[in-house]
């Protein structure tokens, strides 16, 4: 499987694995690099088709009537705070905690 | 008990008629999960008190002059749909809550606050939901093997897959556990199981079901549908679903199909169309044999039987592999360890960032991260017009390929896997060959039509009977005329009446 056309090199699947927010260890790393180069060899075949002028096509919704929603623009129900707080990892306060994302700023 | 346990009009008649009580349908449902569940593994949770107390409010309403369409039905809800507590009804109400887990590390504590419009609806009507199916995690896979809570085992040979994604839905009906269930179909996961399990599996029209409340996989192709013995009792079950919800942009205000509707299509002249590629060599001489036996049936029912041609069903799985993996990486990057689900224990100096990689990293198994990092692939800059947009493109053909067979045919017809059951393990370390199971099925959900499986024979295998599926694909929103098609079918041969064991 290791030389199958179209491989993914080891560089490349790490960099799709962050684009991804996967930590993944060396060993899934390299697991993955061969599964996904054999899936996207497979895939390839489309290359062969005949496809000049035609539109891409990413739902069938579209091909129904547009604009059926209810044409109402008021606001619906929402969970409330307490519906959140059952759900959330870590909470501080009535909000969300996550790691903190900037440094304390301006500390020159 | 008079009423048949796996017939959905049996028992909500039964229970309107007050000849047996829902609490009475309940209990026996209960006790038939405690006995089989420990083999099966079909159930992920069961809800043993909220089911009698729910049984009990269904039997007061049924007492004061109720008309509940699914009067004290017992129901499996595949557990990548949300059940939650009653936040919005006065007092209360019919909440199950419970947790929701989609077969998944990740979710294995979540306990949604809302439950699915489709679930709802099915509450609503009277029915009983006695607990969570089993899947493949996040509904990627097609043997119900990939779940943290292990396989579900096929009920006619406990050495096979139950087939997947739906799987312990379909084990479920297909054991006699309950005689609905509810899955959902992306590329085949209600009706590759239901053609394994030997029950009826239905995939609606795109739209025809609300899908809040179902764990998006592949928005453009996610749809939810039942799983039943009977073409009668998925019409009864469709007809309580279907409409518009204001919480899903895409749910169709089309009419609901009505069940008693389907009458009204028995006597119309039928063409049906036999996909020329359905008769692959490379299928088991058991779904050849099951779907030449169908053309002849039909053929002595009367139907007309022309052939046509869907060339790119070869290339369904390739366009599929790119599209569903394109939105599930999109769809599932909610899962992040912050709002809900699972978060990683973090080191020090560790940031924001390692919380989304290593929650995820720790959260999916392996077949989930590979189609979210093939997602990821085909949506990344300098792949997107050869990856993405050439699917795209392979899917507007096919639409124009159905189109052109429903100008003649009212419904086609070809197999719903390429062969029964395979035994657990068999296909775990190839993924293209598990990928390859849906070639018959994830076309349909590409174009977003209708379609369904229905027992069509048992093949010999091993020394044990095996169920064989043969597939329907209707027009758009042409539910009633596919299930009465489906229901000529089951009066004719009475294969889904076979019952494992």
């Amino acid at each position: 499987m290791s030389d199958v056309p179209h491989g993914l090199t080891k560089d490349q699947t790490r960099k799709i694995a962050r684009l991804a927010r996967l930590a993944l260890s060396d060993a899934e790393l390299d697991k993955a690099r061969l599964e996904l180069s054999a899936v996207i060899g497979y895939v390839e075949r489309l290359r062969g088709l005949d496809l000049e002028g035609v539109e891409p096509l990413a739902g069938v919704t579209g091909a129904m009537r547009r604009g059926e929603g209810d044409g109402s623009d008021e606001p619906g129900r929402m969970l409330p705070v307490e519906a959140m707080e059952k759900m959330a990892p870590a909470m501080r306060d009535r909000f969300l905690a996550i790691p903190k994302v900037l440094d304390d700023g301006g500390s020159a | 008990m008079a009423s048949d346990p796996t017939n959905v009009r049996e028992i909500r008649d039964g229970v309107l008629a007050r000849q047996v009580s829902a609490a009475e349908v309940t209990r026996a449902a209960l006790m038939g999960i405690a006995r089989s569940n420990a083999s099966l593994n079909a159930f992920t949770q069961v809800f043993e008190n909220r089911a009698m107390e729910n049984a009990a409010r269904v039997d007061a309403r049924v007492a004061a002059g109720d008309r509940l369409p699914l009067a004290g039905v017992p129901v499996a809800i595949k557990d990548n749909m949300c059940t939650g507590p009653d936040l919005w009804t006065a007092g209360d109400g019919f909440g199950y809550a419970g947790l929701t887990t989609c077969a998944s590390r990740i979710l294995e504590n979540y306990s949604s606050q809302f439950t699915a419009t489709a679930v709802q609806r099915l509450i609503d009507a009277g029915a009983i939901i006695v607990g969570k199916a089993n899947m493949d995690e996040f509904a990627m896979g097609s043997s119900t093997e990939r779940s943290i809570f292990g396989p579900t085992r096929n009920p006619w040979d406990e050495s096979r897959v139950a087939g997947g994604s739906s799987g312990g839905s379909a084990a479920a009906v297909g054991a006699g556990l309950v005689p609905l269930a509810l899955g959902s179909d992306t590329g085949g996961s209600i009706r590759q199981p239901a053609a394994f399990c030997g029950v009826l599996g239905l995939k609606p029209t795109y739209g025809r079901v609300s899908r809040y409340g179902l764990v998006a996989f592949a928005s453009s192709l996610d749809q939810i549908g039942p799983l039943t013995r009977s073409a009668d009792d998925a019409a009864i079950a469709l007809e309580v679903m279907s409409g518009k919800d204001a919480l899903d942009a895409t749910s169709s205000t089309h009419e609901p199909p009505r069940a008693a509707g389907l009458d009204s299509h028995d006597a119309s002249p039928l063409t049906l169309g036999v996909v020329r590629q359905g008769r692959s060599g490379a299928n088991h001489p058991s779904v050849a044999d099951a779907l030449e036996r169908a053309i002849q049936e039909y053929t002595k029912l009367g139907a007309k039987i022309v052939e046509v041609d869907l060339p790119l069903i070869d290339h369904g799985i390739a366009a599929y592999y790119i599209v569903a993996p394109a939105e599930a990486s999109s769809n599932l990057a909610r899962l992040d360890g912050v709002r809900y689900g699972r978060r990683a224990a973090l080191k020090p100096g560790e940031g924001l960032e390692d919380l989304y990689a290593r929650s995820r990293g720790e959260g999916f198994g392996p077949e989930v991260k590979r189609r979210i990092m093939l997602g990821t692939h085909v949506l990344s800059s300098g792949y997107y017009d050869a990856y993405y947009n050439t699917a795209l493109k392979v899917r507007r053909k096919l639409l124009g390929d159905f189109e052109r067979a429903f100008e003649t045919c009212d419904a086609l017809l070809l197999p719903s896997t390429p062969g029964p059951a395979f035994k657990i393990g068999e296909k775990t370390d190839d993924p293209i060959a598990m990928y390859l199971e849906d070639v018959y099925t994830v076309i349909v959900n590409l174009a977003g039509l209708p379609a369904l499986s229905m027992p069509a024979g048992l093949a010999d295998v091993g020394g044990k009977k095996l169920p064989v599926g043969v597939q329907l694909i209707g027009r758009m929103f042409d539910e009633a005329r596919l299930l009465s098609i489906a229901r000529r079918f089951e009066r004719a041969t009475q294969w889904h009446a076979a019952r494992p064991g």
